[in-house]
């Protein structure tokens, strides 16, 4: 696809996984992320994939799971409760070593919550989505472009370093349109996978995947090196936008959807003389943790805005780690922030740190 | 637009830009009509946000009656349609009626009321995009057109071509789509009505031979 075209965000996860090779999507569908299933549903027959409605969610994650075993690229998606009912799939993934994108377009929880945008699985993407030591990738896309160039880098990613990748989007991100471009999406040199188990034609060792292991020395062993990996990805892939920030007192910590409102506020705010600025987390696994903390050498205060009660705001504070203060914004539920609701909360940190 | 069928239908692909068609025609023709009732029916059952339903206050402002099903914009996705969507087709109504459709075979919900529609007499408009990858290719809109006609149990009248990228859409986009409009237009053996496309973007557009109708973006801006 050479041309611009114009695509839901969830139609460009979809169409950016072809791209890159992915031929197998499975899933259970769920508002508002069906798109993406129904895309790839029209689309994978006609590339030699597959895209198949599971009987379940538990039932894709580990159909998935075969899948990645076997050295294909592969896809799943969901909204925030399915992706609970695919929490164990995604822990034994990791405990497997097997690389998979994962796709999360949230909606409001708890429970079955509502089908409204919500950015209420922060936590769960980056602590605790499955039982054990584990981290995901994380990547929060903030436009259509980046739900397609973050899924692309999500599956590098995920074979690089042999683990699951999350993109964490919300209903918003999912169901609007903006123009998308593939050609110009940056690929990385992918590593060969002598671990698949794909059939070893009686010309080598058997490939066992597995993540069950009887002694455990050897579990603490295979975990120990699998945070040696983890401490490359903190040290080495941790992204963010930093927008106005340079001479920003005040400064906003915003990923996804909520990053755009607030770009929106942060340009009012300096219309009326405000030095605000923005830090927006594009892996939220690894955080960003240096930037923010390069950048509060000098702000006075920091807002967290969130589509949630407050969940990324502890990510924050633990790289402000003191210098400053930090405020939180957000809604829960479904609702979106509204940039003047967000200008406001700026303007009210202007007078305090004015007073 | 014709204003001998009282039914006006706003068929297409999800994402080709029905509801802005279907709310900028139904804002013209209230323009054009005053003294004609007219309304419009969020009928999209498929759609969780992005719909009709947001365009609400600026047509009741502008004279026109809205139907919203009761589960629009709210946390559940029932595909329920609210009863008063017969008042449309009664026989005694002279309201002119445009209603806005799920997309693709979401059109489906049209079925249950196909035969007061006939009745009623009506159009049926199909929007198509180039720049929408699923119906990009021009057999790919025929057959998309074929699957509406077949779960909504009416025909489709006339095209609409709404190629559009969106906030970065220039008038070369529009120019350039109009090939395949032609195109789309001769396989379905339907009359390429205008072409639609957001006059804040590119201004006043004009091609000899070419119909164009400049509107007014209508869709939600969350930020």
């Amino acid at each position: 696809m050479s041309n611009k075209v114009l695509m839901k965000g969830t139609e460009a996860i979809a169409q950016a996984a072809i791209e890159c090779g992915c031929k197998y999507y499975f899933g259970y569908p769920i508002t508002p992320q069906t798109e993406l299933s129904e895309y790839m549903a029209k689309k994978l027959p006609k590339v030699g994939g597959l895209c198949l409605q599971a009987e379940s969610e538990v039932a894709a994650i580990n159909m998935t799971l075969g899948a990645a075993a076997a050295g294909t690229r592969v896809i799943t998606s969901s909204s925030s409760p399915g992706i609970s009912l695919k929490s164990e799939g995604i822990s034994y993934m990791a405990g497997c070593d097997l690389p998979c994108v994962i796709v999360n377009v949230q909606r409001g929880g708890p429970g079955l919550g509502g089908i409204q945008p919500s950015q209420q699985d922060y936590y769960q993407a980056t602590r605790g989505v499955g039982h054990g030591d584990l981290r995901l990738l994380v990547l929060a896309p903030s436009s259509v472009q980046e739900m397609a160039q973050l899924t692309v880098e999500a599956f590098d990613m995920a074979d690089i370093y042999r683990m699951p990748a999350m993109i964490l989007a919300d209903g918003a991100l999912g169901q609007m349109m903006e123009p998308v471009d593939f050609d110009s999406i940056p690929r990385r040199d992918i590593p060969e996978k002598p671990w698949a188990a794909c059939g070893h034609n009686n010309e080598r060792k058997k490939n066992i995947v597995n993540s069950l292991y009887i002694d455990p020395q050897v579990l603490e062993n295979v975990v120990d090196e699998r945070y040696k990996r983890y401490d490359v990805i903190e040290e080495t892939e941790a992204r963010c936008e930093e927008y106005l920030c340079e001479d920003a007192d005040i400064v906003l910590v915003s990923f996804g959807i909520t990053a755009r409102i607030c770009k929106t506020a942060i340009k009012a705010a300096r219309e009326e003389g405000i030095k605000v600025g923005l830090i927006r987390p594009i892996t939220l696994w690894p955080f960003p943790k240096k930037n923010i903390a390069a950048i509060a050498e000098n702000a006075k205060v920091f807002l967290s805005v969130e589509m949630s009660k407050g969940q990324m705001i502890d990510d924050v504070r633990l790289a402000v780690n003191g210098k400053a203060p930090v405020h939180f914004y957000g809604r829960t539920g479904g609702m979106i922030p509204t940039p003047e609701a967000v200008l406001e909360n700026i303007k009210k940190l202007a007078e305090e740190i004015n007073a | 637009m014709k204003t001998d069928n009282r039914i006006k239908i706003v068929c297409g692909h999800y994402g080709s830009g029905k509801t802005n068609v279907c709310v900028n025609l139904a804002l013209l023709y209230k323009k054009m009509f005053p003294s004609t009732e007219v309304a419009l029916a969020d009928i999209d059952t498929v759609n969780p946000y992005f719909r009709a339903a947001d365009a609400v206050k600026q047509l009741e402002d502008s004279g026109i009656h809205t139907i919203i099903p009761e589960f629009a914009n709210t946390n559940v996705d029932i595909p329920s349609l609210p009863a008063e969507l017969y008042s449309l087709f009664s026989k005694d109504s002279k309201t002119v009626s445009f209603l806005d459709v799920g997309g693709d075979d979401g059109a489906a919900a049209l079925g249950m009321y196909s035969d007061l529609i006939r009745e009623c007499g009506y159009e049926m408009i199909y929007v198509i995009s180039k720049y929408r990858p699923l119906i990009s290719d021009v057999d790919a809109a025929a057959d998309l057109m074929n699957i509406i006609e077949e779960v909504s149990h009416l025909r489709c009248t006339a095209i609409v071509n709404n190629s559009s990228v969106g906030q970065e859409t220039t008038r070369d986009d529009i120019i350039n789509s109009l090939d395949y409009a032609h195109k789309v237009s001769e396989k379905c053996g339907l009359p390429l009505l205008f072409t639609s496309y957001y006059h804040d973007l590119v201004g006043d557009i004009s091609k000899e031979g070419e119909k164009f109708f400049p509107m007014k973006n209508v869709t939600k801006q969350i930020f």
